[in-house]
Formats: C-alpha cells, structure tokens, sequence
C-alpha cells in the first residue's frame, strides 16, 4: 500500500497574470513506512505538493492513488482519506480553537464520526505520544507556550489515527531545542507505529539527521529522490538553488582537503564526530594537520 | 477558492490610472457613481457603459480580473431583482401563481442591477488601480478640509488604509485555516443552518485571533517606528497634480455634463 503520484501538474491562479506552475509534471512513489523528507526553497511547490497528497487540492491534471485507489474517482471517498492522510499544517497551533487542550484534540476524532468515549481514548494517547504533561490537558490552549500549542495541533492530526502522516515545517518558530524534542517524538511516533511520515522543511538540519529518504524539490519539480547521503553529495548544485548541504557535510570537506582523511559523505553530527576520531587515530601524531 | 475574489485588491501593472494622482481616481469614482444615480433613460447608462469601457481598457486590468471580483455581490444583485422584479406594484406584464411581474417591476430590477454592476465594477477600478498607501494619500489631502470641523482626517485616512490592506490577508488566512480544520475532518459545506453555523466556529475563533493578533503586531510596529497620529507627519512624496491630472478632470466633467444631459432627456 502506497501513494503514487502520476504526472501530477498545478497551477495557481490560471488565466491570470500572476498563473504560477507550482509543480510540473510530478511523479512519485512513497511506500508504506518510509521517512520521507521534503526540501526545498520558498515558492518551490512543496507545500502544494504536499496538499494534493489528502486531496484539499486537486490536480490540474494527472493522477494521483492511495492504496491503489485513484483520489479523482467519482465515488472516492475524500473524507476517508483525509482521515488516513493526516495534514499539519505550518504554524497548526494557528488552528486551535476550542476552550481547553483536551476538547480541541477530540475535534479530529469526532468529525470522523466516532463515539464520545473512543473519541476521548483517542485524544489522551495521541497528547501522551507528543509528550505533552497530564496537568496541561485541561488549559485553555491560547494559554500554553509555543512549542506546547504546536505539540497540541498535532496530537489534534494524531487523534484521527492517519496511516500517512505529513507534517509541514512542523519546527518553524520553534528553539533549537523545543525542534530536536519534536523531530525526536516524530522518529519515535514513526519506528513504533510504522507511520508513513513526510516532513516538508527547508533546513537540511532538520532532515539529515532523521529521514530514509530526501526529495528535493525546485521550481515546481523535483530535483533529486535519493537517499541524504547522496542527495548532499551534490551540495554545489542545492547551493545553486539556495538550499544548502549540513554544516558538517561542509566542516568535513574542508577537512579533506587540507588533508585529514575523512569520510566527506557523513551528514549527521554523530557521523562526522565518528569519521574525524577514527581519521585522527590513524595519525600517529594525533594532531589535526 | 476564497482567493478568488479580487474586491479591493491591487493589481500591480502600468497603466495612465495607476500613474494618475489617487484624488483624481477618488473624484472621478465619487462623481461617477453620483451620476448613475441621476439617470432617467437608458441612454445616460449606455453612455457610463462606453466611459466605463474606456477606463476599463486604459486601465490594463483584465476585465476578466474585475468580473471575479462581482461573485461577491452576486447574491445581493439575486435578491434586489427578484424583489424589485415581484414586489413593485404597477401594469401586470406576467402573471405565474401569486407572482406577478408588473412593468414598472422589469424596469426598476433592471435599472438597479445595471446600476449595481456598473456601481462595483467602477468603484473596484479605483482599488484595482491605486495602492493602499496611495488612495489613503489621497483621501487625506481630499478630506483635508474637513479638519475645520475637527474631523480627524488623517486618522480615518489611516483607518480606511489598513483596512483595506487587510482584506487580501485576511482571506489569505481564511482560506488557510479552513483547509487546516477540512484536514482535520471538519465539514463546511453540508447540514441544516445550524450545523452549518456551528461548523463555522472552528474557522472563526482562530481567524479572530489571528486578527486580533495582527492588529496588535501592525500596532506595535507603528509605535516603534514613532508613529503617533497625523500631527506634523510629513510626507516623502507629496501630491501635486500634474498635466495628464488636468486632463483627466476635464475628461470627468466633459462625461459627467454629458451623460447627465442625455440621461435626464425625457423620451
């Protein structure tokens, strides 16, 4: 069970002068389970993409299928698939609106039709999964901090029990450690629940560490579908479309070529800590240069 | 879909209506819409039609652009010609049922959506062609000698301008938060009026924070920049009306003298 995207074409404010291609002739496939992220710069279609995938958008042309189920089919059902692909969407926490946490999580669960009880089971693992504290639960939700009220919205997608979950720049705004917490949880939310998950961001940081898969997106395309490893390997052209490779793709290069010898591929912090030790122990001297 | 309306947007292009003084834009609407209203035949409104197309076509906004921007009125012309259409009592035409539709009734239906289309697609022109910043420019110094009678001209001029800056964002965030609450399962579009209604809460609640909590940012980027009301403001680029400003009241009034002199004409 999968989504395809076939040939999938957008364009925003056709028959106008501003019309924009936001994406051009977009085909993937995401398997069940995988950790997908998605970068690319502002305007380069991501966001659109990503709001086709449970059908608030609907292609100009192409198909698009889930579990082999083509979503422009007169008798699909969208509310179906809006319940298995759960959309966060950026700054979610600007979507809260009921009078406590609790409630506001419910809203997900109950629109799908369930009851009450199941309903409010639903809620309490889903606020449990992202980590936030009992005694919040009956706050008003204007009240908490930000990186609380984003943990809210999307314990409020959570609820709904989507099989594919897709967070869009779920960490924008957030301190660098209120975006590890949640990047962590999501990891975790992924490997216990075997989650579809596709994060959408624009910080290699962010996606490096965590995701099997990177797709880049320019212009409306893509641009690369690989694994990071490789997909950082061509760091010169992402910098030529204003995206760039991790901090310590660059760190290692340099150490390269001032003649440590280091594995230039690895791209989370951990990786290049591990490749430097293990180049330093092969010097005698043990010094850098 | 909510983007769809274009009613008091901007529409970036180069054009003599963009390039005109915003008074002028604002007088001439002013008078142009006071001038559909002193019509008593139909030659006083084909003659608007021809100005309007005029303007239209200097104006270099796609008519399809404006005729957007009229779905937003749509319901309201509905209503005031089937009431004007059913309701006004005169010679019977047509009679269906309990309905009848008198002469007096086709003539005034007709007459007011014409005037009604004619009035936004007129007034929008304004919008479509001056930026916020400019038409609160404009209304300043036009209002300005209202100031004797402790109007607070610029104030209201400030008022006018940050509403009308809002509207686009506004429905920007509509349009947002609706498909985050669509994700979320929520159904806008089916039930009674009260489901329907009731749906509506978890749109409004966070548009009027949200609003609310822009108000507050716009507010406090104004004070940090010291803004505090029109006293002894200055402007980096005052208005002074220029040639093609001349020609363009003459070409007001010529239209004005004329269409109101063959509206008025009694046939």
């Amino acid at each position: 069970m999968s989504i395809i995207l076939d040939h999938v074409n957008y364009i925003y404010g056709e028959d106008t002068p501003f019309a924009i291609k936001a994406l051009d002739d977009i085909c993937l496939t995401i398997p069940d389970g995988q950790f997908v992220g998605i970068i690319g710069h502002t305007g380069s279609g991501k966001s659109t993409l990503m709001q086709h995938l449970n059908g608030l958008v609907k292609a100009g042309s192409g198909r698009i299928f889930f579990n082999g189920e083509d979503i422009y089919e007169k008798d699909f059902d969208m509310k179906k698939l809006r319940s298995k692909v759960g959309l966060v969407f950026q700054y979610p926490e600007h979507q809260l609106f009921e009078i406590d946490v609790f409630s506001d999580v419910c809203f997900g669960p109950k629109n799908l039709g369930l009851e009450k009880r199941e309903a409010e089971l639903r809620a309490y693992d889903a606020l449990r999964k992202v980590g936030l504290p009992d005694e919040l639960f009956y706050q008003s939700p204007f009240e908490l901090s930000g990186g609380q009220k984003r943990r809210v919205a999307i314990a409020g997608v959570l609820a709904m029990k989507p099989e594919v979950l897709i967070l869009d720049e779920p960490t924008a705004g957030l301190d660098p450690k209120g975006r590890d917490e949640i990047l962590h949880q999501i990891k975790e939310l992924q490997q216990s629940s075997g989650m579809t998950i596709l994060l959408v961001s624009h910080s290699m940081e962010d996606v490096a560490e965590y995701v099997d898969r990177i797709i880049v997106m320019n212009k409306g395309r893509v641009m690369y579908d690989d694994i990071p490893k490789r997909v950082f390997g061509h760091y010169k052209e992402l910098e030529e479309v204003g995206l760039a490779a991790p901090q310590v793709t660059y760190i290692l290069r340099e150490l390269k070529r001032r003649g440590l010898p280091v594995d230039g591929n690895a791209t989370t912090i951990e990786e290049a800590a591990d490749t430097i030790a293990e180049a330093l122990k092969r010097r005698p001297s043990g010094k850098l240069f | 879909m909510l983007r769809d309306i274009t009613l008091g947007q901007y529409y970036q292009t180069d054009s003599i209506l963009h390039r005109l003084d915003p008074r002028v834009k604002l007088a001439g609407t002013l008078l142009y819409i006071v001038s559909l209203f002193f019509f008593r035949n139909f030659i006083g409104y084909f003659i608007a039609a021809v100005f309007l197309a005029l303007v239209i076509k200097l104006s270099h906004v796609p008519f399809k652009f404006m005729v957007k921007g009229m779905k937003a009125i749509l319901f309201l012309l509905l209503i005031t010609v089937v009431f004007n259409l059913f309701l006004t009592p005169g010679e019977t035409l047509v009679s269906l049922w309990k309905f009848t539709i008198t002469k007096e009734g086709l003539r005034t239906a007709v007459t007011m959506a014409v005037r009604l289309v004619m009035l936004v697609i007129g007034s929008s022109i304004m919008t479509l062609t001056t930026t916020p910043n400019n038409l609160t420019d404009g209304m300043e110094k036009g209002m300005r000698p209202l100031r004797i009678f402790k109007v607070p001209v610029h104030e209201v001029a400030m008022m006018m301008s940050i509403a009308l800056r809002f509207i686009p964002i506004l429905l920007e965030e509509t349009d947002k938060i609706m498909k985050a609450q669509i994700a979320r399962g929520a159904d806008f579009e089916s039930g009674n009026l009260v489901k329907r209604a009731k749906a509506l809460v978890p749109l409004l609640v966070p548009l009027f924070i949200s609003a609310f909590r822009r108000a507050n940012d716009l507010a406090m980027a104004m004070e940090a920049r010291c803004y505090r009301g029109g006293e002894g403001r200055t402007k980096m680029k005052p208005l002074a009306y220029q040639k093609r400003d001349r020609a363009a009241y003459l070409c007001i009034f010529v239209y004005l003298a004329v269409s109101i002199g063959a509206g008025r004409l009694m046939i």
